[in-house]
């Protein structure tokens, strides 16, 4: 690894002055679970790290508008042990619990994940299908970006190199809605996933009808794919198991991976097809289980355990 | 370039001046001399160089010595207490958790950690937490045998 200067400013502000002084040459470092591997590779040679850990009140995670707001620097752990996250959003809580090993999720930040935009990620399919934006801030302010065009290539996305993600927004999501995400991995637990799928759906107050469905996949692409023509086989239609099967037939279109280790591209464009059809099934399955829940006399806590609150660092 | 950094570790002050490209396992080996957490695969998969951050484990090939800086680290050599060896230590003794034991120094501290959450988790949960700590004796069952009869040990 080549030498660098490293800079820790305590506040946007701070950092933003930083980012300036250095020009292009400077990289943000939040948990650096993804740059120090790409540096230790030499594929990444910045003359400065700005370290973003003395910055203050950007990991946050509550409720803002019926949804949820989730700070920059709000570490994965953070995300998944959040008894807010699991309460309101339990596909997100898994979500963040199905990235690599404890190790990395103690240390890896939500904001940081999303910049480094590795397309085999977990979190951005369901973020995605949930319809979440990202704040992007710089020295000039602040701009929202939608996290389904947040993504332009392989490692890379919208954000200008001076703008930092301080807030990931999830919305409020409609009554009668599930979510699931599920990853395929047929190597080990803590690997990428050959496919994953997330699919968020809606049913209207008869629970008879699609009212809204959102659908993205990982790893089949440069970047993650929102299935806009598997979404649209659902949308407005009424409910019937053999529709799944055909919104997953249409996710192919979205879908163009490479042949790897993991599985070969025509393996995987199969595979895109099961497992949204079983996301959907999945999230239909949600659906169900929370108007049973709320049918219920007594109904239990979500949360099953009490799990340590991650801390800043 | 080089920066002071400032931690504790085990319990311990350490003030080193390090260069910005450190790595953490690097300081800890070299630096302090502190050399029973091993590296493995230098990418945060293996789980070998696994140490404690503020409590929450960490891998020390992924992180910069430079970011340990005001944190307060523990490694293997930091568990046992006055020469008395801590119940995870004890019990992958008595259970026979380790073969080659080149893995072993961070499936312990991971496991302390885990105990410390869980004192008394069940083989699920034992190996959901342990599943980034890689033994390639493939010595899983008594790891996992040695971590849930841990709590035997403690006081």
């Amino acid at each position: 690894m080549i030498p660098f200067e490293y800079r820790t400013p305590k506040s946007l502000k701070e950092v933003h002055a930083t980012l300036k002084e250095f020009g292009g040459d400077a990289k943000l470092l939040a948990g650096g679970t993804a740059l120090v591997i790409m540096m230790k590779q030499r594929l990444v040679r910045p003359t400065c790290l700005v370290s973003l850990s003395a910055v203050r009140g950007l990991n946050g995670i509550e409720i803002k508008d019926g949804g949820l707001s989730i700070g920059g620097l709000a570490t994965h752990r953070a995300v998944e042990s959040s008894a807010l996250v699991r309460r309101r959003l339990p596909m997100l809580a898994e979500t963040y619990h199905h990235v690599a090993t404890l190790r990395i999720r103690n240390m890896a930040t939500v904001g940081g994940g999303l910049a480094h935009a590795d397309p085999n990620q977990d979190p951005p399919p369901s973020l995605i299908a949930l319809g979440a934006t990202v704040k992007a801030t710089s020295a000039t302010g602040s701009r929202t970006l939608a996290l389904d065009e947040f993504f332009k290539d392989y490692y890379e996305t919208l954000l200008n190199p001076d703008e930092i993600i301080t807030e990931v927004i999830v919305p409020k999501q409609a009554p009668n809605t599930g979510a699931a995400y599920i990853k395929f991995l047929p190597r080990t637990a803590d690997d990428y996933a050959t496919v994953s799928a997330a699919a968020v759906l809606t049913l209207d107050k008869t629970m008879k009808t699609i009212a809204d469905v959102r659908i993205a996949l990982g790893s089949v692409g440069v970047t993650p794919v929102r299935a806009t023509a598997a979404e649209a086989v659902l949308r407005g239609q009424p409910l019937k198991a053999e529709a799944f099967a055909e919104a997953g037939e249409q996710a192919k279109q979205a879908v163009d991976p490479v042949s790897d280790f993991r599985g070969s591209a025509a393996y995987k464009t199969d595979m895109a097809a099961v497992f949204v059809r079983r996301a959907l099934e999945k999230a239909l399955a949600d659906i169900r289980q929370q108007a049973k829940a709320k049918a219920a006399p007594k109904p239990k806590p979500a949360v099953k355990k009490a799990v340590k609150k991650g801390k800043r660092r | 370039m080089n920066k002071k950094i400032k931690f504790r570790v085990n319990g311990k002050r350490h003030e080193v001046e390090v260069p910005t490209n450190r790595m953490l396992i690097d300081c800890l080996r070299y630096d302090l001399g502190l050399t029973g957490t091993k590296e493995g695969c230098s990418v945060g998969v293996c789980g070998a160089c696994t140490v404690l951050m503020d409590g929450d484990m960490i891998s020390s090939c992924l992180t910069l010595a430079v970011m340990a800086d005001g944190h307060e680290l523990t490694t293997v050599e930091g568990l046992a207490k006055d020469g008395e060896l801590n119940p995870v230590q004890k019990s992958f003794i008595q259970y026979g958790g380790f073969q080659c034991g080149i893995c072993t120094p961070g499936q312990v501290v991971a496991a302390t950690a885990l105990l410390k959450e869980n004192p008394k988790p069940n083989e699920d949960e034992i190996k959901d937490w342990m599943m980034g700590n890689l033994c390639r004796c493939t010595g899983y069952y008594k790891i996992i045998e040695s971590i849930q009869k841990a709590h035997q040990f403690a006081k």
